[in-house]
């Protein structure tokens, strides 16, 4: 209808910005609600460990409008201003829970990321045979450890454990933990090598390096972004692990979810002090969620997109 | 990829000497017969025969350690050049072998014996026992129904996901608060969520939650009182933290659809409805593909909150196969058995998801 064309632009255009108005609302509108809902539980957290008992109870909300912040939770953690300077059982026993959360989770996944990097290079350059097992089978052999469950090791593991004496070590859980990042490792860093040219290792080999050195001093660097998402991807999954803790540890290895978990029945009602601790024990990954958002993307991105 | 053969080829000329290759065969035989010597030691001491004073089995892992070492240095000695390329993968499978076949083998010779480990009496061989317990318990059977409704609500996980990826793909500002926002839940730990959510804002007299649910017009909340609710809560809470992972994924799938594939789509008369049916999502099986799977893998693991929530409550309602079993140790440190019902779980989910990989497949590469 070409006579029409006329009213019709213009129509078009002023129904166009309308709709363009409303689908901005729309998205912002859902962006802000999802915001909400992430963020709430957490805000929730911060802020109830600073209320006291009637504060809980008639439900406020924001700090210095509906309640007077106070220490309570936090004095009962030894981690308030007039506590902090003061010996306090509570606290020595969550700072050793907090290292040994510490450093198990930062030496599996070093430990993974080393077995796994040197695993995903060798796979990705050479070809193997072990046995009947060719490249394809023995990555796949790699990948499927992500399907076995923790239940399937879990008993086993606590056996084997209690005959080595490895249960409540940290060197126990260390192993285990390594064992189950190991497979995301293997798969972000296989992308990771893919997508570097051999040519600058032949250049390096023709100069006169070895394999190793090649590996060592060419291809580390370059491959070190998808090195550092694999190291917190593995650092957020071990970090938070409960399972396997709560089984293999019972006094010298408790990691920190695992003390979460055993206050939130002995301590009934008493919120403030619960929400000190969940949330002394989120921080350290929330500090690294919002510091290293770049990495933990990159590394969850490498398998989604061939 | 390809993997037919070698990317880097062998620019060095290996002489290897009779004598090294004696030497390297010397040493993985001779570390593994000190292995064999330290093992039937303990064994013996351990069966009686022989007082040699090892309280522990750890004189073998360390016979054993010292055995996988002089593999990987061996396959230097023996092979050379190739035996270094060998040391890339060696060290990794030897770990992998090591914690995850043997305790599997081993964890078979438990599924298939009576062990109670409060009782004196120690392990038991008890043949098909264990099977016939787990035929008749209607509590595992349950929790594994549970695990086909749990799984089933990725489905809906996948949706929510998707809206999200594609809001954060659109012009908007602010992106990057978003992404981190969004992203967040994924870093706290279950355990920690589960007191927040579960355990606080979804307590019935001063949660917040609960206080929106009587605004609401829901008078007497009870968030886990009944099965049916006591489990959709489960699914919201676990939804709640992994939600950001699939959305991460199919976001990078969005990211790498070329823009000029929509321009043509609009060129051509696309209302925004039918380009997403007809190009987006489309182009994004493969990608929401690999999400879904990996999510089901990641949900088949689902324990940690139903443990610290509703440790299975009411009633068994909320049960995973992992805190069943979890509680059959805790409450009964029945090993034996808790091992045969993880045992036959292992082989339920290599079986569902080979057939889910191949149906995908099928899905995908369709062969007319």
């Amino acid at each position: 209808m070409p006579e029409t064309q006329i009213f019709h632009d213009a129509e078009a255009d002023r129904g166009h910005r309308a709709k363009w108005f409303a689908s901005r609302v729309a998205i912002y509108g859902f962006l802000l609600l999802w915001t909400v809902i992430c963020l709430f539980p957490i805000y929730w957290t911060i802020t109830t460990s600073f209320k006291m008992a009637p504060d809980v109870m008639q439900g406020n909300m924001i700090p210095w409008v509906d309640y007077t912040p106070k220490w309570l939770g936090w004095r009962s953690l030894g981690l308030s201003p007039e506590t902090i300077g003061n010996e306090s059982t509570v606290r020595a026993e969550f700072l050793k829970r907090f290292t040994n959360s510490a450093v198990v989770s930062l030496s599996a996944s070093a430990l993974a990321v080393v077995l796994g990097s040197l695993a995903a290079y060798g796979l990705s350059r050479f070809s193997y045979k072990f046995g009947f097992m060719r490249n394809p089978d023995i990555s796949f052999f790699f990948l499927s450890q992500l399907i076995l469950p923790p239940v399937v090791l879990a008993l086993p593991f606590l056996v084997l454990y209690k005959e080595l004496s490895l249960l409540d070590t940290r060197i126990g859980l260390i192993a285990l933990y390594a064992l189950t990042v190991l497979p995301i490792v293997i798969w972000i860093m296989r992308d990771q090598f893919a997508s570097i040219p051999t040519e600058l290792e032949e250049a390096a080999l023709v100069d006169g390096l070895s394999i190793w050195g090649a590996f060592l001093t060419i291809i580390l660097p370059i491959a070190l972004p998808g090195m550092v998402a694999s190291f917190i991807l593995s650092l957020v999954l071990t970090w938070n692990e409960y399972f396997f803790a709560a089984l293999l540890t019972g006094s010298n290895a408790v990691t920190l979810p695992v003390m979460v978990a055993s206050q939130t029945g002995s301590q009934g009602i008493s919120w403030w002090s619960m929400a000190a601790l969940s949330f002394a024990a989120i921080v350290p990954l929330i500090v690294i969620g919002v510091a290293l958002e770049r990495f933990i993307i990159k590394g969850m991105a490498a398998g989604a997109v061939k | 990829m390809s993997n037919a053969g070698d990317l880097l080829h062998v620019v060095t000329a290996d002489d290897i000497s009779d004598r090294r290759r004696f030497f390297g065969r010397a040493l993985i035989w001779g570390s593994f017969a000190a292995l064999v010597l330290v093992a039937l030691l303990q064994a013996g001491d351990k069966l009686g025969w022989a007082e040699v004073g090892f309280s522990t089995w750890r004189p073998t892992l360390y016979a054993y350690i010292v055995w996988a070492v002089c593999l990987c240095w061996a396959q230097v000695i023996i092979r050379g050049e190739q035996g270094k390329r060998v040391l890339f993968v060696l060290p990794a499978a030897l770990f992998v072998i090591s914690l995850v076949v043997i305790p599997l083998v081993f964890g078979l010779g438990i599924a298939f014996s009576d062990w109670n480990l409060s009782s004196p009496d120690g392990r038991k061989f008890n043949g098909l026992n264990n099977v016939r317990q787990m035929w008749a318990d209607p509590f595992y059977w349950n929790a594994l129904g549970n695990m086909v409704w749990y799984t089933a609500a990725i489905l809906v996980e996948y949706t929510i996901a998707f809206g999200l990826a594609l809001l954060l793909n659109a012009e908007i500002k602010a992106r990057k608060f978003f992404r981190v926002a969004f992203l967040l839940p994924l870093m706290l730990s279950p355990v920690a969520v589960s007191w927040m959510i579960g355990k606080s804002m979804l307590e019935v007299r001063f949660g917040p939650l609960a206080r929106l649910a009587r605004w609401l017009g829901w008078d007497n909340p009870s968030f886990f009182g009944s099965p049916e609710m006591a489990k959709f809560m489960i699914m919201v809470m676990d939804a709640w933290t992994f939600i950001p992972f699939m959305m991460i994924m199919i976001l990078a799938g969005l990211q790498a659809i070329p823009k000029e594939l929509h321009e043509a789509s609009r060129v051509d008369g696309a209302s925004g409805w039918r380009s997403f049916w007809e190009v987006t999502f489309p182009l994004m099986l493969p990608a929401s593909i690999t999400a879904i799977l990996i999510r089901i893998i990641f949900k088949l693991k689902l324990a940690d909150i139903i443990i610290n929530v509703t440790s299975g409550g009411p009633g068994g309602a909320t049960d995973s196969v992992t805190s069943f079993i979890f509680r059959e140790y805790r409450d009964r440190s029945n090993v034996g058995y808790g091992t045969l019902l993880a045992m036959v779980y292992l082989v339920l989910i290599v079986i569902a998801i080979t057939i889910f990989m191949k149906l995908a497949d099928r899905w995908m590469n369709p062969r007319y």
